[in-house]
């Protein structure tokens, strides 16, 4: 993995029908501004409720992005591209947003 | 309905097993519903919901979780040790689990719905490995700054009440005081079992905490506002109401220090644990008095811890050798100890805490206060009350002996000032000085002393290079000259004749 590799993970419990908005709204980012430099992983915390302790989740859906780094968290089902670009680094703050 | 009434006919509580609260809650916290705990920074909240954990966890069977929002895991345990608690052992034990959900609106971007389904999962999973009854949410209203969404947050808050009550887990919400609420967010209006309010008030710049009890509904609790202390022991709240009268009574007696008094107390002095108050306006020899009784009990080989308020320990140790009565002796076999502080330097809690410690460690026979007054100007009557209550208290069950000099401002305060203390005294001696033809006579006599015949005599005394000497009553100087003159002795006789009628 480059430097330039974006590791993420979705933080969801259950397959809700936010959960399943945010990762279809993740899909569709990735694939128009990462194509071929990102990996998701979907982690169910109603299977493993103990995986959420290390990235401090409480409010779900909640996309974390490991790398790069620093950490960036996301919450909500990612239904606004542009707030979610800003969130990744991927597009610069504007201010007062 | 029926639920209603079997609610209403057993309202069950979980104890927090902290001193004092339990008894103004009469029987604890609410079982199975949310208690809220608020109050300013500082004023103790953290530590009670950790107490009710703690305790749940290690006298009454009950597991418990604490979700912190505000510190980290590691910090909080910290804290908490230094106040007796050891949180990673109960972890260990699986006895408790602390987990630690911390947000930073800096680094969390929103977008769309969402829930807070993660605390529910977190919270669950916890609550399941262990077994927990008891939840503690410390404080949750921190989230209101790390979520932009306050609709989402009050909806949830509102459902994560209602998943708590619906799984029967006893939970303490802690929260900021707010400025015309009792909290910041308004809490109050989602937990309405129980609301308890903690004060940490500055006045004079001395502090005192402070608990009430605001809302318990289907319940009577204590309404007033009580101090509690904070100490390593933990929280100690202080319900003079409450308080048990379940010393031992010894018929053991132990000397004044002075024959001719213990004459006037049937003979044999102080009962061994009982409370001696002696009062009397300033400079009548009261401090004398107390030296007499230390030197004895150090001469019997028994241990007099010695609590000045005015003096130190080596203008006291000067003076009283100036009077004939050597204690520097029982200082130096470490039978006698001195424990000085200004009044105004703590507030009360913190003062019944040091002695407390005082006590402690040294385990004395004794125990003198000196004068228990100049505590009384760091707090308002009844909470100094309540504090000497708690001190007595406390020196009786460990059979202490404890005398109580306290100083009257005037002659004719003397009997009024002490109201307010003299029935938790057992014995009570007062100390008076009259000017009789440019000549100032010094009086004692004995105005109660519980449990025992008691003279009822008004002695002169006089204070020389060996001490107090007490006249026998043909030479004290009232009885000698009764009465007749302009500058007769005013209170003594006036009482001494009240009393021999």
């Amino acid at each position: 993995m480059s430097d330039n590799n974006f590791a993420l993970k979705l933080y969801v419990a259950g397959q809700t029908p936010k959960a399943v908005r945010a990762f279809a709204n993740l899909r569709k980012i990735c694939e128009e501004h990462l194509r071929g430099r990102y990996s998701i992983e979907v982690i169910d915390l109603v299977e493993n409720p103990a995986l959420g302790r290390g990235d401090q989740i409480l409010a779900l859906p909640t996309l974390v992005r490991r790398l790069p780094t620093p950490i960036k968290k996301i919450i909500g089902d990612l239904s606004n591209t542009e707030r979610v670009l800003v969130g990744l680094d991927l597009r610069p703050r504007r201010p007062n947003s | 309905m029926a639920n209603q009434k079997v609610a209403r006919a057993e309202l069950h509580k979980s104890p927090t097993g902290i001193a004092g609260l339990d008894d103004i809650t009469n029987g604890g916290l609410p079982q199975g519903r949310p208690t809220l705990v608020s109050g300013g920074p500082g004023s103790g909240k953290t530590l009670l919901g950790v107490s009710f954990l703690v305790n749940g966890a290690q006298q009454f069977d009950e597991p418990g979780v604490l979700m912190t929002f505000e510190e980290n895991a590691a910090e909080l345990a910290q804290d908490v040790r230094s106040l007796g608690y050891d949180l990673e052992t109960l972890v260990a034990q699986k006895k408790l689990i602390v987990d630690y959900i911390h947000v930073d609106r800096s680094e969390i971007e929103e977008t769309g719905e969402y829930d807070l389904e993660g605390l529910f999962v977190r919270l669950e999973h916890a609550i399941g490995q262990i077994g927990a009854k008891r939840v503690m949410l410390d404080t949750i209203e921190t989230l209101f700054g790390g979520l932009k969404d306050t609709g989402i947050l009050r909806a949830e808050l509102r459902r994560l009440f209602r998943w708590m009550r619906d799984r029967g887990i006893t939970a303490v919400v802690t929260a900021e005081r707010g400025e015309n609420m009792f909290t910041r967010q308004g809490l109050e209006e989602y937990i309405t079992d129980a609301v308890i309010s903690l004060d940490h008030r500055v006045h004079d710049q001395i502090s005192t905490r402070r608990i009430r009890v605001v809302k318990y509904r289907g319940s009577t609790h204590g309404t007033n506002e009580y101090p509690f202390l904070i100490d390593r022991d933990g929280i100690t709240v202080l319900p003079v109401t409450s308080l048990l009268l379940e010393h031992e009574a010894t018929n053991e007696r132990v000397s004044s220090g002075l024959p001719a008094l213990d004459g006037m107390l049937g003979g044999k002095g102080y009962y061994r644990a009982s409370t001696v108050l002696m009062s009397g306006t300033a400079g009548t020899g009261k401090t004398t008095l107390a030296a007499h009784f230390v030197d004895a009990a150090c001469a019997r080989g028994e241990k007099c811890l010695y609590f000045l308020f005015e003096e130190s320990p080596q203008q006291m140790i000067r003076n009283m050798r100036a009077a004939g009565i050597h204690l520097q002796r029982w200082y130096d076999k470490g039978l006698l100890r001195f424990h000085a502080d200004r009044p105004n330097r703590h507030g009360l809690e913190t003062h019944l805490l040091e002695m407390h410690h005082a006590v402690e460690i040294m385990d004395p026979d004794v125990v003198v206060m000196d004068p228990i007054t100049n505590l009384m100007s760091i707090g308002t009557q009844t909470d100094v009350r309540a504090m000497l209550t708690r001190v007595i208290d406390y020196l009786k069950t460990r059979g202490v002996t404890a005398l109580f000099t306290s100083l009257a401002t005037s002659a004719s305060s003397l009997e009024a000032t002490e109201a307010m203390i003299s029935s938790l005294m057992d014995t009570w001696v007062l100390v008076a000085i009259t000017e009789e033809e440019r000549k100032r006579n010094r009086w004692l006599y004995v105005l109660k002393s519980r449990g025992m015949p008691h003279s009822n005599d008004v002695r002169g005394f006089e204070i020389g290079d060996r001490g107090v000497r007490i006249l026998p009553l043909e030479e004290s100087p009232g009885d000698a000259k009764p009465s007749h003159t302009a500058s007769r002795p005013r209170r003594a006789p006036l009482a001494a004749r009240r009393r021999r009628k």
